[in-house]
């Protein structure tokens, strides 16, 4: 095999200093949570290990996952991961189109077989044999199969190629399944959110490159590093939730004030990402920071969860749209009224015996 | 069984007749419910209003207070407080009722088994749905629970409270953080809704109406059987002692 270039050469080659490159090392450890003495460890995996072919296909998605990944905050997450990546296959970003782009695919599964980390953005639909998402002229669950095949591990970029997203929602007519549902023989890493931060992502390939093994995965198979915590857990906005103090509507003083968004919906109690730490756009802000309640984007099934807005949401198992406080009231009110209704004939029933038993007494007399 | 009532104090007794006295000498009662269950009856009875009021309060808050700033006010963090607090009590008080369910006596173990093979069992269901139906003018004697509440236990108290035992720790557990030995435990119950804890928020909240409605059902059918069966009810939970009204058999 011909000898691969390390991350380090490729940075090097477009031009990023030696500085530039250890400032990314220790923001990435920061990011992986390990302390300043992996700082040398990452560099070191950097410069000496030859950089990890990734192989990136696109099934049933909205790219929103390619598009938050190449505005990672440092400019070396683009600059070099990226383009390490788009020289093998990923059609978002790749240079080559058509015919030539289907054969870099089956050059770099050649060339790299068994060593290669498969990156699988949106999922497959498997209804009607897959035919409702071609690529190349055939079902993209037939490429992702072929391609998962050789693969040392699969990361499922996204909620759509970790839980299906809006396509696999309610009645899921397409069918489309998410990628671990397809793929069982392989080890699979979630990163789930629509989309994924670009950190996290950009976090769990180095982590993957420096310790040569996956990064440690909570109970659904993301890492736990990332996942481990809900936006609750940390968010700027907590002690508002402690006092009880919340935005009822959203124009209301209390929203201006920046008050807890709990109320008005907000699935931040119910959802693992690092959002309200890592935050997006250069650490610049996230959702509740701008004032909008956490939509849960990056749980299971989070469009079939009930509204946004809503607190306590609807249940859609009943074929009405009723939360669990309406259902439990109307069942409750049913029991109670029968309750009443049985206490009154008892009542009757009491009077009745007590004057039959009078009569009878009155008789025996 | 007690021996029965001395009718000693009875005979200077201005208000009884001779009926009474006959009536008073002839009643038996039969030591039932043991303190350490009829404490954990109570106790757990307070701890599932608690829950209940609590549990309601955090699905829908009530309206914000601005008391003061927010690092000096705690009204939500309080109703928080007090629902994990009287999670525990009713978890360690289920345990404890599982403990006596073992040690204590015979009657004790009626809430967590249903002889579904005894033929004669399912009969006398059936007798307590028509007397509740009005179809019997004459209800039976029964020591312990009557079949029909032995079945209903069952279903809204064990299986009920187990329920609600368990996802209410799994969302506890949530809060200790995921290495905790607690979601060791019970992260499981998130796996099995499809990994969604806003799921689990959901069912939990569901299991709530459950149990008000055994609440609505138990309290009700409590004071009629007091009033109307052949049998105590209501003081039995208090005093352990099951009185009978009358002598005749079955």
């Amino acid at each position: 095999m011909s000898q691969i270039e390390t991350f380090y050469d490729v940075m090097r080659r477009q031009g990023i200093t030696r500085r530039s490159f250890l400032k990314y090392c220790s923001l990435t450890a920061s990011a992986l949570g390990l302390g300043p003495a992996f700082v040398p460890k990452i560099a070191h995996a950097m410069e000496t290990k030859p950089r990890t072919p990734v192989i990136w296909v696109n099934g049933l998605e909205c790219t929103c996952c390619s598009e938050s990944f190449i505005r990672g905050s440092h400019p070396l997450a683009k600059d070099v991961v990226l383009s390490m990546i788009s020289l093998d296959y990923s059609h978002t970003l790749m240079a080559a189109a058509g015919h030539a782009a289907e054969a870099a695919l089956e050059d770099t599964i050649e060339k790299y077989k068994g060593n290669y980390i498969l990156a699988v953005e949106g999922n497959p639909p498997l209804n009607e044999d897959g035919m409702y998402c071609i690529v190349g002229g055939k079902p993209f669950v037939e490429q992702l199969r072929h391609a998962a095949k050789d693969a040392k591990a699969v990361i499922s970029w996204g909620a759509c190629a970790s839980y299906g997203c809006v396509q696999a929602a309610k009645p899921n007519p397409t069918q489309a399944t998410p990628v671990h549902k397809v793929i069982t023989d392989k080890p699979i890493i979630k990163v789930p959110g629509c989309p994924p931060i670009a950190e996290v992502m950009t976090g769990v390939i180095t982590y993957m490159l420096t310790f040569d093994r996956l990064p440690e995965l909570d109970r659904q198979g993301r890492p736990a590093m990332f996942y481990g915590q809900r936006i609750h857990d940390k968010c700027y906005r907590r002690p508002h939730f402690d006092a009880g103090q919340f935005v009822e509507q959203w124009d209301d003083e209390n929203a201006r004030k920046g008050y807890c968004l709990y109320k008005v919906g907000c699935k931040g109690p119910t959802t693992y990402n690092a959002c309200s730490t890592v935050r997006w756009n250069e650490g610049t802000s996230f959702p509740i920071q701008s004032g909008h309640g956490c939509i849960g984007c990056s749980e299971d099934g989070f469009w079939d969860q009930g509204s946004f807005y809503d607190r306590v949401t609807d249940l859609t198992q009943f074929g009405v749209e009723a939360n669990a406080d309406q259902v439990g009231m109307a069942a409750a009110g049913v029991v109670g009224g029968g309750v009443a209704l049985h206490a009154a004939v008892s009542a009757l029933k009491a009077a009745q015996k007590k004057s039959q038993d009078t009569v009878s007494q009155s008789e025996e007399v | 069984m007690s021996a029965p009532t001395t009718d000693a104090p009875f005979l200077t007794e201005p208000d009884a007749d001779a009926a009474d006295l006959a009536s008073a000498t002839r009643q038996t009662s039969v030591y039932v419910y043991e303190a350490p269950l009829r404490i954990w009856h109570w106790v757990n009875a307070a701890a599932i209003l608690v829950l209940c009021l609590t549990g309601y309060l955090i699905g829908s808050p009530p309206p914000t207070m601005i008391i003061d700033e927010a690092t000096h006010q705690f009204v939500f963090g309080y109703i928080r407080f007090a629902h994990f607090a009287a999670g525990w009590v009713l978890v360690v008080g289920f345990l404890g009722r599982i403990y006596w369910a073992i040690f204590g006596n015979h009657h004790a173990r009626q809430l967590f088994y249903l002889p579904i093979f005894n033929g004669r069992w399912w009969k006398e269901v059936w007798f307590e749905i028509k007397w509740y139906l009005f179809l019997e003018r004459a209800p039976k004697k029964y020591v312990g629970h009557n079949p029909l509440a032995q079945l209903a236990m069952f279903f809204f108290i064990t299986l009920g409270v187990s329920f609600m035992i368990v996802t209410g720790l799994a969302l506890y557990s949530e809060g200790l953080g995921q290495d905790s030995t607690l979601y060791k435990m019970f992260g499981w119950v998130f796996t099995m809704v499809g990994g969604n804890s806003h799921v689990v928020h959901t069912i939990h909240h569901l299991g709530m109406w459950w149990i008000i409605i055994f609440m609505i059902i138990h309290i009700y059918v409590a004071i009629r059987e007091d009033i109307m069966s052949r049998q105590s009810i209501v003081s039995t939970m208090i005093s352990g002692h099951r009185t009978f009204k009358d002598d005749r058999p079955d």
